[in-house]
């Protein structure tokens, strides 16, 4: 499959590239509108992002690999973030990812994202998400979930669709 | 009665209260902005003329104001510091990265008061002469990134943004730059390398203080949401009435962020210094006490980089008597006003406002693992003390805590950690990270050595090797 960029993407992301007086500062705007759209960033997203902004493809890749956001291949149709830091874990939510991990048939104990076999679900544990006061508290997607109780959890997974 | 005082709350949370534009406009929104363009050249007695732009910022000076994002930085005095000779463009970047653990305070005025930020950005860059500013939101807030933008369309479209704002001939820009998951950039340095598009390693100072040589070489100014917030209503009320609020020195007001065992988890905007660790733990207008049941073990005060206070412990600090003398007063930790000094001078410091309270079911190895696996995760790599040391410390903790201990671990990771702080790295996370273990462990020794102790017994009396170095010491031992 080859790597192609819609006509109106490459738009918005000019309009991006316009915000900078240097364009090498956009590359963060520009993966987060590319991996919006595809999904992950790929070996072309990168060469593509390079050649957009006048850099080298390895100017591009130290940047996926450094943000733990950018993925390097393709995660679930819902991606699941639990808050691994102290006030989350405080109240619960070691227990909450190894709950879900189970019902979803992961493994708890395994680090970094995993994705279940029908790619609709990819779980990971993350770094404090700013709203400590509602611990423990998850992310489905763009969408932050609050008090998250083991059942309030396993409801929000039986309405992923 | 100790209470809150919203300033820049002052609106959020109101029934009705939305992040649109009419309805910050009903609530007299872009009013200071208003008065700030009106301002008009002040002549001064001794026939010098104060710009517009003097004016405003010396009434942050007035203001006392100190920086919200962590390190309690006097904003007027980091204005001062601007290279205004160089001719060089001067930009100013709000610090919206909000990743230090235990801080939501400026979700709450992103997500609902976004046009209170960016007043308050406009009147900050009119003082320093920017025309071109960024928010450097971090990745995770996707909503707040969107509400931002927004915004930002509706003041454009109200004329309170873009070119010759309001008619005064003062152009301003104002973008939205999304972060991608990394807590390092919410340090400045770092977050100017990440803007411009590189791995967010931070960079050493001197030379590289953002004043002088920021984005792009250029003088920048990065202040932290609040901060920013903050101006508008030394604006509006003029610096001196702002420098009533709060204490001498610890001036207006500051929204503290309180989490962990307690039974109303919130964030709650107080006048610095006038409500004590107690009042924001126990009084029912805040915390509202510990669960049931439960006694008070330990009150991390600033973010998870602060040193952790041990209940019952006391400190010396300095007290001013009411004829201003100063003089020294033994207090008991939860007695200590919240504000910058005083937590500073007791061994800590007030960060980013992030109070996380821990009661007696709080496991302190387990909670010192969790803190130093968000640090060796989070540390950018540059410096070797900061890399490797983080990774060590999370290491035997995880070790520790799998059945692993040994007793001469608590010392070990005292070692450790003695050798990152104290400006042998970079950036300040060296410190940071350094700093609850040193605290924890040493407060908290006991539980450590219990831990281990039972661990050894249960390994069958095993003797540490005590010839093997650091790096044997911080080898994991598997789980089974
Ligand atoms: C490791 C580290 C992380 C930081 N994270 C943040 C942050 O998330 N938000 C913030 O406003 N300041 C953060 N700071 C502080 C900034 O470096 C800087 O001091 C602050 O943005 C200045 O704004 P202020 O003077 O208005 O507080 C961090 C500092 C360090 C050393
Ligand atoms: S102290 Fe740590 S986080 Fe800071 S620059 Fe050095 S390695 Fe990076
Ligand atoms: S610790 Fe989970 S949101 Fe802060």
């Amino acid at each position: 499959m080859s790597f192609t960029v819609p006509q109106d993407l490459e738009a918005r992301i000019d309009e991006l590239v316009s915000r900078y007086p240097v364009k090498r500062s956009a590359v963060l705007m520009v993966l987060h509108a590319l991996q919006e759209h595809f999904g992950w960033i790929s070996q072309e997203a990168i060469e593509w992002t390079a050649k957009k902004l006048g850099l080298q493809p390895i100017n591009v890749f130290e940047l996926v690999t450094f943000y733990p956001m950018f993925r390097q291949q393709p995660a679930g149709r819902y991606q699941i973030k639990i808050c691994r830091t102290l006030s989350c874990a405080l109240a619960g939510s070691h227990e909450l990812h190894k709950r879900i991990c189970e019902k979803l048939g992961l493994d708890p104990t395994k680090h970094g994202p995993q994705t279940t076999k029908d790619g609709k679900f990819t779980v990971e544990f993350v770094e404090c998400l700013a709203s400590c006061h509602t611990a423990p508290v998850m992310m489905v997607n763009e969408q932050l979930y609050e008090r998250v109780e083991q059942a309030k959890a396993f409801e929000v997974l039986s309405q992923c669709g | 009665m100790p209470s809150e005082y919203r300033l820049i709350l002052k609106h959020v949370d109101q029934p009705g209260y939305t992040p649109d534009i009419e309805c910050y406009l009903r609530h007299g929104g872009y009013e200071v902005l208003r008065k700030a363009l009106a301002l008009k050249p002040k002549p001064l007695p001794d026939g010098r003329v104060l710009s517009p732009q003097e004016q405003l910022r010396d009434e942050v000076m007035r203001s006392g104001l100190r920086g919200r994002g962590g390190a309690g930085f006097s904003c007027g005095l980091k204005w001062s510091l601007v290279d205004r000779k160089s001719r060089k463009p001067i930009y100013l970047i709000c610090n919206a990265d909000e990743s230090e653990p235990g801080t939501f305070k400026d979700r709450q005025i992103i997500y609902k008061d976004p046009h209170q930020l960016l007043e308050g950005i406009i009147i900050s860059c009119y003082a320093n002469d920017v025309h071109l500013a960024y928010i450097y939101i971090r990745g995770e807030f996707v909503e707040g990134a969107k509400i931002l933008e927004r915004a930002i369309a509706e003041a454009k479209a109200h004329g309170f943004l873009g070119k010759n704002i309001l008619g005064t001939g003062y152009d301003l820009e104002i973008y939205v730059h999304r972060g991608a998951g990394a807590y390092i950039c919410g340090e400045e340095t770092g977050l100017i390398e990440s803007l411009e598009g590189k791995r967010p390693y931070p960079r050493i100072k001197p030379p590289y203080y953002p004043a002088v040589l920021g984005l792009y070489q250029c003088p920048t100014i990065v202040n932290n949401v609040e901060t920013l917030c903050a101006v508008k209503h030394i604006i509006a009320m003029g610096g001196t009435e702002y420098a009533k609020l709060g204490t001498p020195n610890n001036t207006g007001t500051r929204i503290v962020s309180l989490s962990g065992h307690v039974k109303r988890p919130g964030y709650y905007e107080v006048e610095v210094g006038k409500v004590t660790l107690r009042d924001l733990i126990f009084d029912p207008v805040f915390g509202g006490g510990l669960r049931d049941g439960h006694t008070l073990k330990a009150i991390i005060p600033g973010g998870v980089s602060a040193k952790v206070f041990k209940a019952g412990e006391r400190v010396k600090v300095p007290r001013r008597t009411p004829d201003g003398k100063e003089t020294f007063a033994e207090l008991d930790v939860l007695d200590l006003p919240y504000d910058f000094d005083t937590i500073a001078a007791a061994g800590s410091m007030s960060g980013s406002g992030a109070i996380i309270v821990l009661d007696d079911s709080a496991d302190m190895v387990e909670v010192l693992a969790n803190i130093c696996e968000f640090f060796a995760h989070e540390s950018c790599g540059q410096c070797t003390p900061c890399r490797e040391g983080a990774l060590w410390m999370c290491k035997i903790l995880r070790r520790m805590i799998n059945g692993g201990g040994r007793k001469i671990d608590a010392d070990e990771l005292l070692r450790i950690a003695d050798n990152i702080a104290g400006g042998r790295t970079i950036c300040a996370f060296g410190d940071a990270c350094a700093w609850p273990v040193l605290s924890i462990v040493s407060k908290f020794k006991d539980e450590f050595i219990a831990r281990a102790t039972a661990a050894e017994a249960r390994r069958g009396k095993q003797t540490v090797d005590s010839e093997r170095g650091a790096q044997c010491a911080a080898e994991p031992v598997s789980a089974n």
